[in-house]
């Protein structure tokens, strides 16, 4: 039985006509609503690729039942920046945290949670709050680096 | 297949009552399955709105965690101060993403012989809360988790929560696995030092089919911790030695694919030993 619901992604409500029963938050955002900046990698909570905020938690939206959210509030990678785009995405360009790009919407919006809650992050706490995001590229020192100059920059300038 | 999402536990449980549909938690270990080409044929209640179920009180010397707690949730305060081996526990699981989703309740039913929480929880003698529309069962952990993801739930049957008591003198969760973070325990030992009740427990995970007690040890320690007048004594490293083998002999470790037999019947020794020692260096000092 695929009956068609609602979810309020990035401050839209959005309809989901043909979803297949039980499919998960990921695959409704990518294949039925096209929001592609959410990443589909291990499909079982590893790799942090397909990170959503639901309600303003960080959420590994492959474990999410879509349909069991449809009052919750989603924000993917894409709605982040007031104007397009967020302190933290211009950090990452500015530093130099993106090599092939592919975990970078995940780490992106894990970052965005962990600055939430940790507004006066140590580079412990970074790394404890980022292991649910791998990337195989950059080896994290410059993601550190950008996350740093975010918490900085919001701070005032207080290190 | 439908998808329910009740406000209520009363709602929650008569859903349940047929015991057609599946609960669903955190669905780290659900949407794993459907993910992986298992599509949910039978109708799923989400538990995600249930917040009877979701929070923590702490009642004088008893912690009652809702079943759909997440482990973000029991990893801080007040659990951190008052049931430290839980939180300990609950720090170790996944990611910030995973502890964010999964829940207490979810790792007793799954009953993974690897589940975190389980092997805290049998040192603790924690006692699970579990209702029905009908009925409501408090259980021991090993009357629970009956052997390798086997529970003795029914399935109208919800794990609506986990009393934990909170005990005076020394406690902690250690693992080992192969990096910090986002791992599976290879060997997980809990150890609880109760000054009041002059006892010490061993909780073992992924070291059997279900989380083990060691009895043979607890006695051993009992009497290395107190003299027979129930003085308290620090234990030698005679001792120490001595109860870890115990502690050892009292693992049933398997070959899998995440360990040896050896590897984690060593592993367990060296956790029970380094524990033992803390503990006997902390109750000193206090």
């Amino acid at each position: 039985m695929r009956k068609p619901y609602q979810l309020h992604v990035n401050g839209q409500t959005l309809d989901v006509l043909d979803p297949v029963p039980g499919e998960s938050l990921m695959t409704v955002l990518r294949e039925r609503l096209g929001l592609r900046g959410t990443k589909t990698a291990c499909s079982e909570g590893e790799c942090g690729s397909c990170s959503v905020l639901v309600d303003g938690e960080l959420m590994c939206s492959c474990l999410v039942m879509a349909a069991a959210v449809t009052d919750r509030a989603i924000t993917t990678v894409e709605g982040l920046g007031d104007d397009g785009i967020s302190d933290i995405q211009r950090a990452f360009v500015e530093c130099g945290a993106v090599q092939c790009g592919f975990c970078t919407p995940g780490l992106i919006v894990a970052a965005h949670a962990l600055l939430d809650r940790h507004p006066d992050a140590t580079t412990d706490t970074v790394r404890e709050e980022l292991a649910g995001n791998l990337c195989r590229c950059t080896g994290y020192g410059r993601i550190i680096d950008a996350i740093h100059s975010v918490a900085i920059a919001r701070r005032g300038g207080r290190p | 297949m439908l998808v329910s999402s009740p406000r209520s536990l009363e709602e929650a449980l008569a859903a349940l009552g047929d015991g057609s549909c599946r609960p669903l938690a955190g669905g780290t270990d659900l949407m794993v399955a459907v993910n992986h080409g298992h599509p949910m044929t039978s109708d799923v209640v989400s538990l995600d709105r249930v917040d009877e179920i979701r929070g923590l009180t702490l009642d004088g010397d008893v912690v009652r965690i809702g079943g759909a707690a997440t482990w973000t949730l029991i990893a801080d305060e007040p659990v951190r101060s008052t049931v430290p081996a839980l939180a300990q526990a609950a720090r170790t699981v996944g990611s910030p993403q995973i502890r964010n989703a999964g829940t207490i309740g979810g790792n007793i039913a799954t009953a993974s012989p690897a589940g975190d929480s389980l092997g805290v929880l049998a040192a603790l003698d924690a006692t699970v809360e579990v209702r029905s529309a009908s009925r409501t069962r408090l259980m021991a952990i090993p009357d629970v988790i009956i052997g390798p993801k086997v529970t003795s739930l029914e399935a109208d049957e919800l794990i609506v929560a986990v009393h934990v008591p909170v005990v005076r003198g020394w406690q902690s969760y250690a693992k080992v696995g192969v990096r910090n973070a986002m791992v599976i325990a290879t060997v997980g030992v809990a150890t609880v030092v109760n000054e009041e009740a002059r006892s010490v427990s061993f909780g073992l995970t992924s070291v059997g089919p279900t989380p083990l007690r060691c009895p043979d040890a607890e006695v051993a320690a009992c009497e290395a911790f107190w003299t027979l007048d129930g003085t308290p004594r620090t234990p030698t490293a005679r001792d120490i030695g001595h109860i870890a083998e115990l502690v050892m002999e009292g693992a049933q470790p398997i070959d899998d694919h995440r360990s040896s037999v050896e590897y984690r019947r060593h592993s367990v020794g060296v956790l029970a030993a380094r524990h033992l020692r803390t503990a006997a260096r902390t109750l000193r000092e206090q």
